[in-house]
């Protein structure tokens, strides 16, 4: 298809290159060097998609990150599908394949735009909000209809087949934007020798001096350009990112910077001598200085039917001429109210084409680019506007008329210019969006007629068309010496003698504030003023709002959606302000503006992921048994980031027949569980037995060498938060346990005390939890298996008493050995350096086999330790829980001479109240009923709902199989004194299960099997 | 994120190293025992809302391991400084009224 | 039954030969680890696998704890951030108070026992040979390696050759020294070895990696 657009010549497009892209399901052929806006114009492609709301056909405005319109979903394949792509960022490549992303059935023909066109005027802001209210419940199947006809993108349905990837970088001085003033802030700052990086979101270096007339030290500025980044890229102290986006501008100088590494390649990344490349990186940076060379969005004039396909930003035009080599349309009519205009007209004529006329709302202008465009013979129209388009898919006509001098009213004669394109310029708003992002708020500056940054104590620089400066000398020379400045805030020194920078003074007219070209009829009665083309959001939308009593600009944009979507307003915000300005009598400054936060332009999840996907999600901790784990059939089951065997399934066995044959085989004979991943803290210092004393709630004066005890850590709210067992290593020596998932936690918490509150105690506290491996075998005859490995320990039952620790070498690696007990069976706790781990637990297998010795996971372990009563922290706890109510009082020694951590606590006014929630057994009636873990306990079958009808709720739940039972524990109100009380527990099913209160120790009560 | 400088380590590090475990300054009474109701629950529940300067206790989780206070401005983010435990924070000179420590 | 182990006490601690006189059957942490191998590398790492690693504990202005140490080592212990080698030892600063050394693994328990003979006062030692390893990674990519991975500023104007530094690695967390230009050591935990090899063949595979087993 012919590219009915595009110039015989020009641009910086490589007409040899021919790339073939597919819209909408219909082929095109553009260049290398386009954009996929560029190629759609060049094609004659007007309608990219239709509006939000009313359903309008919509074309291209823009040629940058503010394009509202063109907002494409871009993929070949479902894996590879990537939603509201902005046309105008998006490089063109051979094969890029793409669809608009709102219009139902389809872009040219839209069912919705009868609803628009029929429901226009019935569709203010709040619609939604007003319409659909009622009845309650229709809401579901109201918003599966309007999300189909409305909605922006659709997400893949395929898992993304790119890779993503992250670095983090440091800089003496960053510089966001490539424009003039950022090249010239780079290359002073490279001088000194400072790290540099320079950022720009566009395919090339260069910003606005790529479409750029103008001449720097006598040459064409994109010369310079390629100069200056030619010696950028050769000083090894520069980075230079082009096609990333600073996406974010954070705290203390941090950015996030988003770089597009492929997408400009291919409908996904390439894959070089067999390894997949990433499609994006993220650059988390942290600078010394920032300097923001962003430049400025050019601001359009609203005004009636605005958004009629071929209404366009006047610099748009020129950029798609001068750096694309194509020409939007036939015949242009600018609309201006500054110079800046005038430069589409020139360019457009220039590409042999007819401008119909510039109206400019000036009384009058003398700027060299308004003779340049006299002397071109072209027909300037001053001291009027364009108020209105005429056409449906296309313009078709300008309608013009003369305009008061304030710009406020129509007057005089009005009449209809002939034309395809409407070009306006209503000035530049500087792209302040970063420095809002740490909270700054932007300030309005009269003489630039916009918002520049505010003031901020961080180490930032705005240079450039940020700052309202938009003279290419001064660009150079204020970039120059903010990259001067910035390396020396960084303590570089910078090159001397400095550049110096020639250019041609370009004399230009004062510019006008003019926002929105006033209508016949008032915003509320005039045909749509669009002043957020995304979101449709109208000059009348905006009045509406205001006279419904929305004042607060932060509550217009809420009320009207101003600035919501892929765009963020970066076309419409300024004009929306204007406008609840003028509606309310009010100055900008007064109304004031929304703050942008990041990120800048919208980014792939993939890219904010990085690399901490798929296996590296989460790192996988594994024990020095995990192998053996693997290979002997275990489930997995995640406790923290520790991966723990969770049961071994047998062939053919169901988890329940895996659990029983677990638990019998240990209440029979010997089990076996890896338990390396409990905490271990070494703890040494001859203050360490006061410190136990003040962090446990039991005592720890006595604890003999050789001694382990059990105690509970408790909050300075008295709850219990952790558990573990302490042994006394020697005299000032103990090892620590901790839970599994609590490790970090404690240690961290046992430092806070003793950093902050008691550091005159000697005692120091080292993590120990991965050079242990830890095994216990646990069950009669684990006593006999343990005297077949062992050597150096006598194990005899009063030589080596329950609750002793003896020191001995296990398969001949030197090992520490508890008698401790979680399962209410004889137990040994075997712990060996981690590199010998497997090595023992292999001896013990291999010699425990005349046992049938069996391994078993974490949920043996819980039915085990639910049989006996034991409680699991942070399972039976919540953290609202006490020792008393834990029927733990045994484990804390009231009269210990330091009052502590805890006891104030537990001995408040509500710890210590009647009616508590305490831990009891739960037995249901029906003993093959299991409880569900969680369920709520209430005192009657045919309960009535009500604040205080629940009695508490189950926090463990199994079935025992050397009970033959279903067991539980839970709390219960009151539960210590209603023993063989019924309660029940309603289901989900509308079904109640009748259970009993009993004793939590459901096996052994007198503890005769551990004693052994 | 914040660039916190550790006053152990005498070097800015990310925030990622660190756990912030807030107010500073919020000393353990130390007749627990004796403490009244109220006092007990001044102690473990009521902090302040600081909009302005605000001292805060941070550990170098990540790092040495080491908790040490940070007086920074709830508004801006900006940290005036980094200080070690048990001393106290240099006056700040533009202190937000409704921040004063 | 043979003879009963008698518990070693130092300065009222616990001590124990850790390392077995038999240590054919012993595993690293990054034992089980599938490393990739690309014919043109750019990215190498190798494990020092069974090292000796002893954690130091002790008061910088405790002189009588610092001059003990000194003895033992050989050298001064290291202040901040800086790391020091004396003979068969690697000693890290890791804390205001802590050091971490590292040796031949049979070495490990002649060190204790050295310095709890030497030393006195309030101070701690703790075997941790078998919760953690070395790993070096070394090649004209390393750094690129290292900026996938850690947020600390590892440019060699602020990470010269011998500073150390604890800080995160990806999720994880490390201890990181600079041993050359292009060479790092990295003290890995053992339990998350396997995550921090996963994750570095990953970010090398882009340069090329080679396992230097």
């Amino acid at each position: 298809m012919a590219q009915v657009n595009r110039t015989q010549a020009g641009g910086r497009i490589n007409r040899g290159k021919p790339l073939s892209f597919t819209y909408n399901g219909k082929q095109f052929t553009g260049y290398e060097g386009d954009t996929l806006a560029s190629a759609l114009l060049a094609n004659g492609v007007d309608i990219i998609g239709r509006s939000f709301k009313y359903s309008r056909p919509r074309g291209i405005v823009a040629a940058g990150a503010e394009e509202p319109n063109a907002v494409m979903q871009v993929g070949a394949t479902e894996a590879t599908q990537v939603p509201n792509v902005r046309a105008t960022q998006q490089a063109l490549f051979n094969g890029l394949t793409c669809s608009a992303v709102a219009g139902w059935p389809n872009v040219d023909f839209d069912l919705m735009s009868y609803v628009g066109k029929i429901g226009g005027k019935m569709m203010p802001p709040g619609f939604y909000y007003k319409t659909f209210m009622g009845p309650a419940g229709m809401w579901p199947i109201y918003e599966k209809y309007i999300r189909k006809a409305a909605g922006l993108g659709k997400a893949p349905k395929e898992k993304d087949v790119d890779i993503y990837d992250a670095m983090n970088r440091h800089a003496d001085v960053v510089v966001v934007g490539s424009g003039p003033a950022g090249l010239a802030a780079a290359r002073a700052a490279a001088s000194s020798g400072a790290r540099v990086i320079l950022a720009d979101e566009q395919e090339e270096f260069g910003g606005s001096l790529l479409h750029s007339s103008e001449t720097i030290n006598g040459k064409p500025a994109a010369e310079w350009v390629t100069e200056v980044v030619a010696e950028l890229a050769g000083n090894k102290n520069v980075v230079l990112l082009p096609r990333a986006t600073v996406n974010g501008l954070h705290d203390h100088n941090f950015l996030t910077i988003h770089e597009r590494l492929t997408d400009h390649l291919g409908d996904r990344a390439p894959t070089v001598d067999g390894v997949q490349m990433a499609r994006h990186r993220m650059h988390k940076v942290r600078a010394h200085c920032v300097i923001l060379a962003t430049g400025a969005q050019e601001r359009p004039i609203v005004f009636a039917n605005n958004d009629v396909p071929g209404v366009m930003g006047a610099s748009a035009v020129a950029t798609y001429i001068n750096r694309y080599g194509v020409v939007p349309g036939k015949t242009l009519v600018v609309g201006t109210a500054n110079d800046d205009g005038y430069d589409a007209a020139i360019a457009w004529k220039k590409a042999g084409r007819d401008v119909a006329a510039i109206v400019d709302s000036r009384p009058g202008a003398d700027g060299d680019r308004v003779e340049e465009a006299r002397q071109l013979g072209i027909k300037i129209i001053f001291g009027s506007v364009v108020y209105d388009a005429k056409g449906q898919t296309r313009v078709k006509a300008a309608k013009v008329g003369a305009v008061s001098p304030d710009g406020k009213k129509l007057i005089g004669d009005k009449l209809d210019i002939s034309c395809d394109t409407i070009a306006t310029s209503g000035g530049w708003s500087p792209v302040v969006h970063l420095s809002c992002h740490s909270g700054t708020r932007p300030q309005w500056d009269d003489k630039i007629i916009g918002f520049v940054p505010g003031d901020c104590y961080e180490n930032r620089l705005y240079v450039g068309g940020i700052s309202g400066n938009y003279e290419l000398g001064a660009c150079l020379t204020d970039g120059q010496a903010a990259g001067e400045n910035a390396a020396k805030s960084a303590g570089f020194t910078p090159d001397t003698p400095r550049a110096n920078y020639q250019t041609k003074a370009v004399k230009v007219s004062a510019p006008m504030a003019l926002f929105v070209a006033p209508h016949e009829k008032p915003f509320s009665r005039a045909p749509k003023q669009f002043v957020d083309y995304q979101n449709d959001v109208t000059a009348g939308g905006i009045e509406l709002a205001v006279r419904e009593g929305f004042e607060s600009i932060e509550h217009v944009k809420r009320y009207t959606a101003l600035g919501f979507g892929t765009d963020q307003g970066k076309l419409g915000n300024i004009n929306g302000m204007a406008i609840a300005a003028q509606v309310r009598g009010a100055t900008i400054p007064e109304v004031g503006t929304t703050v942008f936060r990041p990120n800048y332009t919208p980014i792939a999840f993939g890219a904010i992921a990085g690399r901490n996907a798929g296996e590296l999600f989460d790192p996988k901790r594994y024990t020095a048994m995990q192998s053996w784990h693997e290979a002997n059939g275990a489930l997995f089951e995640d406790v923290g980031q520790w991966k723990r065997p969770w049961y071994y399934p047998k062939p053919g066995e169901t988890m329940q027949q895996s659990l029983d044959r677990e638990c019998l085989a240990t209440r029979e004979s010997v089990g076996i569980l890896d338990a390396s991943t409990l905490g271990k803290i070494d703890i040494q210092g001859k203050d360490a037995r006061e410190f136990l004393g003040r962090v446990y709630t039991n005592a720890w004066a006595k604890l003999a060498v050789g001694k382990c005890r059990y105690g509970l850590m408790c909050g300075e709210d008295g709850m219990v938060f952790d558990d573990g067992v302490t042994s006394c290593l020697a005299e000032n020596h103990f090892l620590m346990t901790t839970t599994s998932g609590g490790a970090a936690h404690v240690l961290e918490w046992l430092e806070l005390y003793h950093q902050t509150e008691w550091p005159e105690l000697e005692v120091f506290m080292t993590s120990v939890t991965d050079h242990w491996a830890t095994m216990t075998i646990s069950g009669p005859n684990s006593r006999k298996l343990l005297e077949q490995v062992s050597e150096g320990i006598d194990l005899d039952k009063d030589a080596f008493k329950f609750m002793d620790w003896r020191q001995g070498k296990v398969d001949g690696i030197p090992s520490r050995v508890f008698r401790i007990s979680f399962t209410g069976e004889l137990s040994y706790e075997i712990n060996v350096p981690a590199n010998y781990g497997l090595q023992v637990w292999k001896k013990l297998m291999e010699v425990g086999a005349q046992y049938n010795i069996t391994p078993y996971g974490t949920e043996t372990m819980h039915i085990l330790r639910a049989e006996k009563g034991f409680i699991i922290a942070g399972q039976d706890t919540d953290g609202s829980v006490t020792p008393q109510d834990l029927g733990m009082s045994w484990a804390v020694s009231m009269n210990k001479p330091f009052s502590f951590i805890g006891k104030r606590g537990m001995n408040r006014q509500d710890p210590t109240r009647a009616n508590r929630k305490e831990l009891v057994g739960i037995k249901t009636k029906d003993p093959k009923v299991v409880l569900v873990e969680g369920a709520a306990a209430v005192n009657e079958r045919n309960y009535k709902q009500g604040s205080n009808v629940v009695q508490g709720h189950i926090t463990s739940s199994y079935y025992s199989a050397v009970l033959g039972r279903s067991i539980a524990l839970g709390m219960i109100k009151d539960g210590f004194n209603r023993m063989g009380e019924t309660v029940y527990y309603p289901t989900m099913d509308g079904s109640v299960i009748e259970a009993e209160i009993c004793s939590p120790v459901f096996y052994d009560p007198k503890g005769d099997r551990q004693n052994v | 994120m914040l660039h916190i400088y550790c006053p152990h380590c005498c070097e800015y590090r990310e925030e990622e190293e660190f756990h912030c475990k807030g107010q500073a300054h919020i000393a353990r009474p130390l007749d627990p025992d004796n403490c009244s109701e109220q006092e007990w629950a001044n102690f473990i529940f009521f902090r302040k809302n600081t909009k302005g300067q605000h001292q805060e206790l941070w550990h170098h989780s990540a790092g040495c391991g080491k908790f040490f206070n940070v007086s920074r401005n709830t508004i801006t983010y900006k940290i005036e400084q980094s200080y070690l435990l048990g001393t106290a924070p240099q006056p700040v000179l533009d202190v937000n009224k409704e921040g004063k420590a | 039954m043979s003879d009963i182990t008698p518990v070693i006490v130092m300065n009222d601690c616990a001590v124990m030969n850790q390392f077995a006189s038999d240590n054919s059957k012993a595993e690293s942490p990054m034992v089980n680890v599938k490393w990739a191998n690309s014919s043109n590398a750019t990215v190498f790492a190798k494990e020092l696998a069974f090292s000796g690693h002893i954690v130091l504990r002790g008061k910088p202005t405790d002189d009588a704890f610092m001059a003990g140490a000194a003895k033992v080592l050989g050298t001064e212990l290291p202040g901040k951030l800086s790391s020091v080698e004396s003979g068969e030892y690697v000693v890290r600063w890791l804390s205001p108070d802590t050091w971490l050394i590292t040796m031949p693994g049979a070495a490990a328990y002649a060190l204790e026992t050295r310095l709890r003979e030497t030393l006195t006062g309030h101070y701690q030692v703790v075997n941790e040979s078998g919760g953690q390893t070395l790993l070096v990674l070394s090649g004209e990519n390393a750094e690129n390696v290292l900026h996938k991975s850690v947020h600390y500023d590892i440019h060699i104007s602020n990470f010269p050759v011998g500073k150390v530094v604890n800080t995160n690695f990806a999720k994880t967390g490390c201890t990181l020294r600079r041993l050359g230009e292009q060479e790092f050591e990295l003290v890995v935990r053992r339990s998350f070895s396997d995550y921090v090899a996963a994750w570095i063949q990953d970010a090398a595979a882009e340069y090329g990696f080679a396992w230097q087993g």
